[in-house]
């Protein structure tokens, strides 16, 4: 069963001038369809007012725009004015993952699930439960089997007013991926999620996740994003992560998509006592990616670092978009991200520290660094420290420039050739990022991805079937004068 | 080897070099003393390609090429070495991957098939218990967190790796301890041979204790004023270098 939303831009100067009518045009017919396909769903009753309550959200705030502060550098108007199709049911027809998809990074042990243009792959199995307890499976399946679960945690972390999108995705939310860790355990491997799109038309999927990590539980999560079919999509997935007293999370979220893709990824932390949290965010490739990281520091001693590293050219366009609340007392965040920029790419990095009154002796530091390699490529950096404790460090700095000539000199006073240089330097400059990554298989494989993203080759996985063998132009070579 | 003749430098139209003259031979050290600011620095960078000064007249020719026509990393294929009055710092490139990358260039260049792991490594250990590095410090970025005698030690374990035809070692001995300058003259002095040659600019005669020089020149406001075996720099020594002041003023400098 497939709708389209259709939307049909007769007149594209008007659309420049009055985005709004557009935006609110595309908001009616996104109404249309919910009142068509989920009113109706048989649903527990506080499923049912959660999704409610976001549809009325939604339609108080409609889609972001750029008048919206949080909006000002990346524009949705394009994305907003295709034409997509949206499913409100699984795809029918059984399909065999191994042969549209296959992991290309080397000796990674890991539970792989996969999403299906959104849905939950493994129609067989919705439901994985591991010795240990931990759980893996289908949102949907696990929504009907824990509600308890469910009550305790879906949503809760949705009362973000100013995201339109969060809110269009929860009155969505059909199906996605639910871990949960039970206190104490371990999880003896990486769980990777990987999300492939295989559609040959333009679709639009909401993926809803949801993990919870017990008491002292220890989690690795890689969620990686695919695409088979070069077709234009809209991702709008939203990912709730609970990490309960004393729990550890190391997230990592690749990204790698081609240039017909708007992604935009909301991803909330939610962090009890002396809690900690990794997450690295690695972008090689997207048409228009806006990444929201939202983490609350909400017990004493909560730890969170939060890296990005970003390589974009030609027309591509990443916005990191960073709220980190301190809510209590005696916690640290560091956020480092680094991007290079080519050609006329563009980067927008926000990043909000908020220390609320009670969260003393807070330590929260931000740092952006960013390399242009040319004069169009630009990049939009805003700190914004909003401090109502008296006792805290908080720090924030941002870089943009261009390789260092000294540094240059000197390599090629070596006998190192420019270009070899060049790649050195881009590459060193990445690796304070890719080395905090401590998977040691996926460190190896991003290092790899990036080496050959920076002298332009594809940096999709050598021998899996996705991107590489697509006859397509492949315009993703980086002038090696200018790397 | 190298031959400047009439070598005139600017940067930002200020001339630096004013119709500079050197000859180096194989086999030869040259040692360059004068005064801060006139040129020392300038001709040493000039002569590994720094394209931030401008020639505006004379040539340069090593080996018989004009060195004009050559990229700095050409001019190091070539056999020329720079070691650094600064040494830069590069964080995130390891010192073991900057001089393996270094090495393997240079062998390609020259049509050569690149070092292996091993082969590479033993060379390394080799070169550098020349200069007593420790394998502590070529395990990290290059130069980063070095101390100032530890980034000169390492100008010259990488010259040592390189093994260049003409090494300009530009006030390799400022900032370093006696028992560092013995440790970077010692390496300098194992490194000579017949077939190459080094040029070595200072500040102090101490250096040149340790480093016999063959030729001593006196740069002042560009250009070479006097010339004369190792015994010119211990007259400079006593003297300084005011005397010079006046003959080059008599010179119609």
């Amino acid at each position: 069963m497939a709708e389209g939303i259709c939307f049909h831009i007769r007149n594209l100067n008007r659309m420049k001038n009055d985005i709004q009518t557009n935006v609110i045009s595309l908001k009616e017919k996104m109404l249309h369809l919910h009142s068509q396909h989920l009113t109706g769903l048989n649903e527990a009753p506080f499923m049912k007012k959660i999704r409610e309550n976001a549809l009325e959200s939604f339609q108080k705030n409609g889609f972001p725009h750029n008048k919206m502060e949080d909006w000002r550098s990346t524009n949705l108007s394009k994305t907003l004015a295709m034409d997509f199709k949206q499913h409100f049911e699984p795809g029918s027809e059984p399909v065999n993952i191994d042969s549209i998809f296959s992991c290309d990074v080397h000796h990674l042990d890991t539970y792989l699930i996969t999403l299906l243009n959104g849905w939950y792959s493994n129609a067989e199995k919705p439901l994985n439960i591991l010795p240990d307890g931990t759980i893996i499976g289908s949102f949907a399946k696990a929504s009907v089997v824990y509600p308890e679960i469910f009550e305790k945690y879906y949503a809760k972390t949705a009362e973000d007013p100013k995201n339109g999108m969060n809110a269009l995705n929860t009155a969505f939310a059909q199906d996605g991926v639910f871990i949960y860790v039970p206190d104490n355990v371990k999880v003896d491997k990486t769980i990777q999620i990987v999300s492939i799109i295989n559609l040959d038309e333009n679709i639009l999927i909401q993926p809803r996740n949801l993990v919870v990590v017990g008491k002292n539980a220890q989690l690795q999560l890689v969620h990686c994003d695919h695409s088979v079919q070069h077709r234009a999509s809209f991702i709008n997935s939203v990912t709730e992560i609970f990490i309960e007293e004393n729990a550890e999370v190391e997230y990592y979220k690749l990204q790698n998509k081609d240039n017909e893709t708007t992604l935009i990824t909301t991803t909330y932390f939610e962090q009890a006592a002396h809690s900690r949290l990794t997450s690295n965010v690695i972008t090689l490739n997207g048409g228009l990616i806006r990444n929201n990281m939202r983490v609350s520091l909400n017990g004493a001693g909560a730890d969170a670092k939060l890296l990005g590293l970003y390589l974009m050219d030609r027309e591509q366009h990443v916005d990191n978009n960073l709220f980190i609340d301190h809510r209590s007392a005696d916690c640290t965040s560091t956020q480092l991200y680094k991007g290079i920029l080519d050609d006329q790419a563009e980067g927008v990095f926000n990043g909000h520290i908020l220390v609320r009154p009670d969260a003393q002796r807070t330590q929260a530091y931000q740092n952006s660094k960013n390399i242009l390699l040319t004069d169009k490529a630009n990049i939009h950096t805003q700190p914004q420290l909003e401090i109502y404790a008296d006792d805290v460090k908080c720090s924030h700095g941002a870089t943009v420039g261009q390789l260092d000539p000294e540094a240059m000199f000197y390599m090629r006073s070596r006998g190192i050739r420019e270009d070899t240089a060049r790649m050195l330097m881009m590459y060193a400059f990445a690796a304070e990022v890719i080395n905090q990554v401590k998977i040691l298989p996926l460190r190896h494989q991003i290092d790899e991805m990036i080496y050959k993203r920076l002298k332009g080759e594809l940096s999709t996985c050598d021998q899996c079937i996705l991107d590489c063998n697509a006859k397509r132009d492949i315009h993703f070579e980086i002038d090696l004068k200018k790397i | 080897m190298l031959s400047i003749k009439n070598l005139h430098v600017s940067i930002h139209n200020k001339e630096i070099l004013r119709g500079l003259n050197l000859e180096v031979k194989a086999g030869e050290v040259h040692a360059i003393m004068g005064p801060n600011g006139t040129g020392k620095s300038t001709l040493a960078s000039v002569i590994a390609g720094r394209d931030i000064f401008e020639v505006t007249a004379g040539e340069i020719l090593y080996k018989g090429k004009d060195l004009m026509d050559l990229s700095p990393d050409e001019r190091a294929c070539e056999g020329i070495f720079l070691g650094f009055q600064y040494p830069v710092e590069i964080p995130g490139v390891s010192m073991t991957n900057f001089m393996r990358t270094a090495v393997n260039e240079q062998r390609k260049y020259k049509g050569l098939d690149p070092l292996s792991g091993t082969a590479f490594l033993a060379r390394m250990e080799e070169k550098k218990q020349l200069v007593e590095l420790t394998s502590k410090l070529t395990n990290r970025s290059v130069n980063e967190g070095f101390s100032g005698g530890e980034k000169k030690r390492n100008e010259i374990f990488q010259m040592a790796m390189l093994e260049p035809s003409l090494a300009i070692l530009d006030e390799t001995d400022s900032g370093l301890d006696i028992d560092a300058l013995r440790v970077v003259a010692n390496g300098v002095n194992k490194l000579r041979t017949a077939d190459n040659a080094f040029v070595v600019i200072t500040h102090y005669q101490r250096l040149l204790d340790h480093i016999i020089p063959d030729f001593v020149h006196v740069l002042f406001e560009g250009r070479i004023v006097k010339s004369g075996d190792k015994s010119l720099a211990y007259e400079l020594e006593e003297k300084g270098y005011e005397w010079l002041k006046e003959s080059a003023f008599t010179s119609g400098i």
